[in-house]
């Protein structure tokens, strides 16, 4: 069985996490797999977890009455999966469902949030590795909405 | 008049103003609204290059002007992909086989071809912009050898609206380019990517110092790509975009599609990123 810490820093988004910081946030981690097609979450499921993708992909979908299911984004390889983590008590708004075989790092939220608050120097590298993801992916969800492609060339 | 002489001297054997009549040989069906014309090129149609578009007339109704979508080494039809936005090109998309239509061209300048040997190439797509980009995948994979890795990030809005489905699947099984594609939203059986083209960008390897990107799409989805472009690395002289204006004379007389200094039919369209660059985030023009 690979050592998780050392997993971790193999997966892109620790690559360069500080040696101090890896037992820390190892400890809150743990090695997962989802088969194809199960689910990591379901829509109103608490936000206990995030997930570092180490290889396959997951689709993040919503269910509309008398629609057929949306995916609006789709999580692979090196990717971070949950954002809803970083706030206490929050739920996911969404499905994750794992569109092939897919292995994972989970890391638990509260246990994470508690290193960060006693360690802020902890919290503080993490909100640098956050916030990029957080504003790409608003820029991305804003591309989706305007629906650029829809009308014009 | 002598002066009359001297100007009918100069003048060009065919009038770039003047429509060459030609007919339809294929209609093609690729998505909600849009469809693909191989026209006829007759004798008279000059070679194009890739990027560079024509002039096609709607006999009675308009003028518009159409990228080139087809491979430039075929020189017997002119292939154009057209989608129904307004009464011109609503007109052409009802066009069948063996109707008539004025063609004028080829205009504008085209995707650096030359400039790129020995580069890797970026090709970003976004809807609609897969058509003029369309010749230059075709050039790049004839010439496979003079380039560097090959990629192509196609984003559209969802899987219905993938255009050159078929070529994209044949072209996806060769192991000397990479395809991707990405759409906005899915719904069925869809197991490719979904998020903007730009989430596609900070996925690729790419040699950021000897790569060169062509773009095409809306004029939004440009500028965010130019700016994930710029961040991967790539410098904004090594960025292209082609852009789109409202052309009406094509050869820089009428001032129709005047973008700041330049003229899109006429300088561009496609463009180097580093002359749109500040241009692209002014609201005025």
């Amino acid at each position: 069985m690979a050592d998780t810490g050392q997993v971790l820093v193999e997966h892109k988004f620790f690559s360069d996490l500080e040696e101090a910081f890896r037992p820390l946030v190892g400890g809150c981690a743990k090695m997962i797999i989802f088969e194809a097609g199960q689910y990591l979450f379901h829509d109103g499921d608490p936000a206990e977890w995030f997930y570092l993708v180490r290889y396959g992909r997951v689709a993040l979908e919503v269910v509309a009455p008398g629609r057929a299911t949306l995916t609006f984004q789709t999580i692979g390889e090196s990717d971070v999966l949950g954002m809803f983590w970083l706030m206490p008590q929050s739920h996911w708004t969404h499905d994750a469902r794992a569109l092939e075989l897919t292995h994972a790092i989970a890391i638990n939220a509260n246990c994470l949030r508690q290193k960060c608050e006693r360690d802020h120097d902890l919290g503080y590298d993490l909100m640098k590795r956050f916030v990029p993801i957080l504003l790409r992916r608003l820029e991305s969800a804003q591309l989706q909405m305007l629906d650029v492609y829809g009308h014009s060339k | 008049m002598a002066i009359q002489n001297e100007l009918t001297a100069t003048l060009p054997i065919t009038d770039p103003m003047l429509p060459r009549l030609t007919r339809v040989l294929v209609r093609r069906r690729e998505g909600p609204e849009t469809l693909t014309l191989e026209l006829e090129a007759g004798a008279a149609a000059p070679a194009f290059l890739p990027g560079q578009f024509n002039m096609l007339y709607a006999f009675g109704i308009g003028e518009v002007a159409i990228s080139m979508s087809g491979d430039p080494a075929v020189a017997d039809r002119l292939v154009h992909t057209i989608r129904a936005v307004g009464e011109t090109s609503t007109a052409l998309t009802r066009l069948e086989a063996g109707d008539h239509v004025g063609v004028r061209g080829p205009f504008g300048a085209g995707w650096p071809m030359e400039a790129a040997y020995g580069c890797d190439v970026i090709v970003v797509a976004g809807g609609l912009g897969l058509a003029p980009l369309r010749p230059a995948l075709y050039r790049i994979l004839a010439e496979r050898e003079r380039y560097g890795k090959v990629v192509l990030l196609y984003g559209t809005r969802s899987p219905t609206d993938i255009l050159y489905r078929h070529e994209l699947e044949r072209w996806r099984r060769r192991l000397d380019v990479q395809i991707e594609v990405t759409v906005d939203y899915a719904n069925g059986p869809w197991h490719g990517h979904v998020g903007s083209v730009t989430t596609l960008i900070r996925r690729t390897d790419f040699d950021p110092l000897h790569g060169i990107a062509m773009v095409c799409g809306p004029e939004t989805m440009m500028r965010v790509t130019a700016l994930a472009l710029k961040e991967a690395g790539l410098k904004e002289d090594a960025i292209y975009l082609s852009m789109e204006r409202n052309m009406k004379c094509a050869i820089g007389f009428c001032g129709h599609c005047q973008f700041g200094p330049h003229f899109i039919c006429k300088d561009g369209p496609v463009l180097r990123y580093d002359r749109l660059g500040d241009l692209l985030r002014l609201k005025e023009i």
